[in-house]
């Protein structure tokens, strides 16, 4: 039971298109912390969009636990959060409400991340960045989900609030036996959360 | 040497509706005071919600008109009005903005740079601009969505850097960028610097802040708890419990989180911010706890580390 990626190639559409990713196979396992390295603009971000379904690939397949990504109906089991969440968040909309779009969270999760029941009744724009991400964590943390992809999700955040939101992610991560993908610059981050790393550079 | 830029006393705060038509005075920064000298890059260091980016937004006179700042701030000796705030902002005064939302997403990055000029020298200087941050001539004619993370931070520090500024404000301008991108674009600030520019670099990474900076601020919540010299904070001497904390987060430093969250606006009290959460708490801490010298450093605790008690 895993999460796979095989051979996947892909490349934006528009007039400068060239290949992001060429024949690119990935696999993690539920319970395992996969840490993907690699400089700026070789993909990571993309690599994580074609997991979790945001676009399709020109070549290859997503397989989520033996069965086709694409096959999958409702709630995504494979959820991402991204690195900008002001760009991940409808901003016409209530927070309440987006995350009620997506069914219940358990409050316990909401309060884990001190996310103020206040906020829910606020806009995007009303929030710093890093209450923001806290409450994109909590949105991806939904029952069904069986693997997250995190991109680049705490390099905004301050240091003590880094370390409890992968505390809590980690302590998550096991209860829930979720698969992990961890795309970060921080070497030191790398090293100190993940069982294997990837580097999309060789 | 006369200062760039300096900041007395600021405090800034929000009115808000509360129930019905009742309104509500936020504070969300006081009494911060910062100087910042040709040549030198100041780092304030503190973390998500604790108002620096207000800090830059109060300087740059963009609060939204909801806001009310109270306090002083000198700009090349002379106080720096609402009025001339709009005249030296984007050529003598510029920002590095923290997200790329603040790029127009309907518009190539090539006239974003020049700002809207066509000629021929803005041309160059754009090019120049994108080259200097490792970005080729085609990134001219990409759209925002096209670039990825770092390349699109890269393209709002050239966007800045296009201009000859006296004192760069850069909020947050490293995260999503890798190691060697990110010791780059500090590099370049600490050019700018090296230049006579004055540089306010505003983030969250305190090891990565310490690599260029000469004098650091710590933030929290709303206040300056500690301000030292880069040297202090790499031999290990810290002042200020929050600061010992954020060190010891470090991945590499043991990855502790202390429990609690910072207080928000209007939520902290008279005394020390830090007080609820700190291992060192006493009684007295919640009493108003005065910024005072510390060899050579300033600092915002009653016992500090380093002072016998």
């Amino acid at each position: 039971m895993s999460l796979e990626a095989k051979q996947l190639t892909f490349g934006y559409r528009g007039k400068n298109r060239k290949r992001v990713l060429e024949s690119v196979d990935l696999t993690v396992a539920h319970g395992e912390r996969l840490g993907l390295a690699g400089p700026s603009g070789r993909g990571k971000t993309t690599l994580c969009k074609l997991l979790s379904g945001f676009e399709a690939p020109d070549g290859g397949t997503v397989l989520v636990d033996g069965k086709p990504l694409r096959d999958y109906r409702g709630i995504c089991p494979v959820q991402m959060i991204w690195q900008h969440p002001e760009t991940a968040v409808d901003p016409l909309m209530k927070l309440g409400d987006t995350l009620r779009e997506g069914g219940p969270v358990e409050e316990e999760l909401l309060e884990a991340l001190h996310i103020q029941p206040a906020w829910l009744e606020r806009y995007p724009a009303e929030l710093s960045g890093g209450e923001l991400q806290r409450f994109c964590i909590a949105r991806a943390l939904r029952p069904g989900v069986q693997y997250l992809l995190c991109d680049e999700i705490t390099a905004m955040l301050d240091l003590i609030t880094q370390a409890q939101i992968w505390t809590f992610l980690l302590e998550q991560v096991e209860r829930r036996d979720l698969g992990l993908v961890i795309v970060s610059h921080n070497a030191p981050l790398l090293e100190r959360l993940c069982t294997r790393i990837q580097d999309l550079d060789k | 040497m006369e200062p760039i830029l300096q900041v007395k006393d600021l405090s800034i705060s929000f009115t808000q509706y509360g129930r019905g038509t009742r309104q509500v005075l936020l504070p969300v920064i006081q009494d911060l005071s910062l100087t910042i000298r040709p040549g030198q890059v100041v780092a304030v260091v503190g973390s998500s919600g604790s108002g620096k980016s207000l800090l830059a937004h109060g300087i740059l006179g963009i609060l939204p008109y909801n806001s009310h700042m109270a306090g002083e701030i000198t700009f090349l000796g002379q106080p720096l009005t609402p009025k001339r705030a709009e005249a030296v902002r984007g050529t003598e005064i510029v920002l590095v903005p923290q997200g790329v939302t603040y790029l127009d997403p309907l518009m190539k990055v090539g006239p974003q740079i020049r700002k809207g000029r066509r000629d021929q020298k803005a041309r160059q200087a754009s090019r120049t601009a994108l080259k200097r941050y490792g970005l080729g001539e085609e990134v001219e004619s990409l759209y925002p969505f096209e670039l990825s993370g770092g390349m699109a931070r890269r393209v709002l520090i050239a966007t800045a850097a296009a201009e000859t500024p006296k004192l760069v404000i850069a909020d947050e301008p490293t995260p999503g960028l890798d190691a060697r991108s990110a010791q780059r674009v500090l590099g370049h600030f600490r050019e700018l610097a090296d230049g006579g520019a004055g540089v306010l670099l505003i983030t969250h990474d305190l090891e990565l802040a310490l690599t260029i900076a000469d004098r650091v601020a710590v933030f929290y919540a709303g206040e300056t708890v500690e301000e030292a010299d880069a040297a202090d904070f790499t031999a290990g001497k810290l002042r200020h419990p929050y600061t010992r904390a954020l060190w010891n987060a470090l991945p590499q430093n043991g990855f502790v989180p202390i429990p609690g969250a910072q207080p928000g606006p209007g939520e902290v009290g008279k005394g020390c911010p830090f007080a609820p959460r700190c291992p060192k708490q006493r009684p007295e801490c919640l009493s108003p706890v005065s910024y005072r010298e510390l060899e050579g450093g300033l600092v915002r605790c009653l016992y500090p580390e380093g002072e016998m008690v």
